[in-house]
């Protein structure tokens, strides 16, 4: 049996925004080769549970170990493990592709930072957008640029927000083969969607949250779409 | 050193190409001292102490203009969250920041001082006179660094920057005032234990500012 720990294991977190509970008493583990797809409904907390794991938000209460240590304490590390998608894309208008990727991974303390950006821009079908500035790009575009950001550093584990949103046809099957070769090689994806079905195509398990609360967490042969479509659907109405 | 860099590079580019506040800056300082020109011209006697005090003026406005735009843009637009993302501590992030904003300052310097040497027959061109715009900015930039990332996630941030900022900045005003007076009135000797002070303060708030950073820039 291996001793590896998971990747992200949270115990008992919860998140308070004033008086507004975002996350209550969230326990949920993501191992090696695993794609989670975080669903639920507006404001029912995926986000901040997403932002809880990247080490961008400090829980309230409760704990949140990162690869075996607890996440806060060593975000610097954990950061440098993980690549995120979040909805505000992560980079400057006035560079260009290529420039914008070869600040990111000198930031990651990459090298051979060209070889890395041009590698990251093929992969998500830019390369021939690569001297445009950002400015430039049409919003689906600009999300395959912060994919390729997020990829950069061969991340452990992806933390993808709606990483769908504004994406064509062919955006999604490139964000589908980064999810898939991302869980092929060992790493983990986490991520949210509001589109059900291909966010469950993409899930080795599906987790379901209501009002800050894990309602369902099954491994995705286990659970019909129609269960989690009714999860999510009981999750909407317990939100009003 | 090379994170650093980058990110001094990744701000002169973003800068010089977006054009965000540097040319603001510009336009403030040379407004104010052709402005305030004219008011002096009414003055009979000595020139030089409002001549110094209306020179840091308009560097000290500027450089406002410039420093509370700096980390406000960042986190407006959302890089600032992808910079922290980055495995770089945040004294890293707080170095590239202040090295930039010292560049933007010493480039609203360099274009005004040749403009207030033109319309105020003051020997505003002298080592001397660099030296002193130097320690200042490298001071103002320090201070105005840190509290430009305490007023970004302010809606009040206009506001906020400069009460945070002035008050502890007054020995920094004062020195370069006085340091800047002594020049303009042929006492360059009597300027350095000025250029000391100035020196001290850059040392202090400087070193400050890159420890304290962190706790501004996390949640």
């Amino acid at each position: 049996m291996s001793s590896t720990p998971p990747f992200f294991e949270t115990s008992h977190v919860y998140k308070r925004f004033g008086t507004k509970i975002a996350l209550r008493d969230v326990n949920v583990t993501l191992v090696a080769g695993e794609s989670v797809a975080l669903l639920g409904a507006n404001g029912a907390g995926k986000t901040t549970l997403l932002r809880t794991l990247a080490t961008l938000s400090r829980p309230t209460r409760g704990q949140v170990l990162a690869f075996g240590v607890e996440a806060w304490g060593a975000r610097a590390d954990v950061r440098s493990r993980i690549g995120v998608v979040a909805h505000q894309p992560y980079v400057y208008p006035e560079l260009t592709c290529t420039e914008n990727l070869a600040f990111f991974a000198t930031m990651f303390g990459l090298d051979d930072v060209g070889r890395r950006a041009a590698t990251a821009l093929d992969r998500v079908g830019l390369t021939k957008r690569a001297d445009d500035r950002a400015a430039t790009l049409s919003r689906g575009l600009l999300q395959r640029l912060n994919l390729a950001r997020a990829i950069l550093h061969e991340p452990l584990v992806l933390v993808l927000d709606e990483p769908d949103t504004g994406l064509d046809a062919a955006g999604r099957e490139v964000l589908s083969e980064i999810v898939r070769s991302q869980v092929a090689r060992g790493g983990s994806v986490v991520l949210t969607t509001h589109a059900l079905e291909y966010g469950v195509d993409l899930a080795t398990r599906v987790v379901v949250i209501a009002e800050g609360q894990v309602v369902l967490d099954q491994p995705r042969e286990r659970v019909s779409d129609v269960e989690v479509a009714a999860a999510i659907a009981g999750s909407a109405l317990a939100g009003r | 050193m090379r994170k650093v860099w980058s990110l001094v590079w990744k701000d002169l580019l973003v800068e010089f190409r977006g054009r965000e506040f540097l040319g603001a800056m510009v336009v403030f300082a040379l407004i104010t001292i052709v402005t305030l020109n004219f008011a002096f011209d009414l003055i009979r006697g000595d020139r030089e102490a409002p001549g110094a005090g209306g020179l840091w003026i308009a560097f000290l406005f500027a450089g406002m203009l410039g420093l509370g735009r700096s980390l406000a843009v960042e986190r407006d637009r959302g890089t600032l969250e992808g910079l922290t993302l980055c495995p770089v501590d945040a004294g890293t992030i707080f170095l590239g920041k202040f090295i930039s904003n010292v560049l933007f300052i010493v480039i609203v310097q360099a274009v005004s001082l040749p403009v207030f040497y033109a319309l105020y027959n003051l020997p505003s061109l002298r080592p001397m006179v660099f030296l002193i715009a130097l320690v200042g900015a490298v001071g103002f930039a320090g201070l105005g660094t840190l509290f430009s990332a305490v007023a970004a996630s302010s809606r009040a941030r206009e506001i906020l920057m400069p009460l945070l900022l002035f008050p502890l900045a007054i020995p920094l005003v004062i020195g370069t005032v006085r340091a800047t007076t002594l020049i303009f009135q042929g006492e360059s000797g009597d300027a350095w234990p000025w250029f000391n002070l100035l020196a001290a303060f850059d040392v202090i708030f400087v070193t400050l500012s890159y420890v304290v950073f962190d706790l501004v820039l996390e949640e």
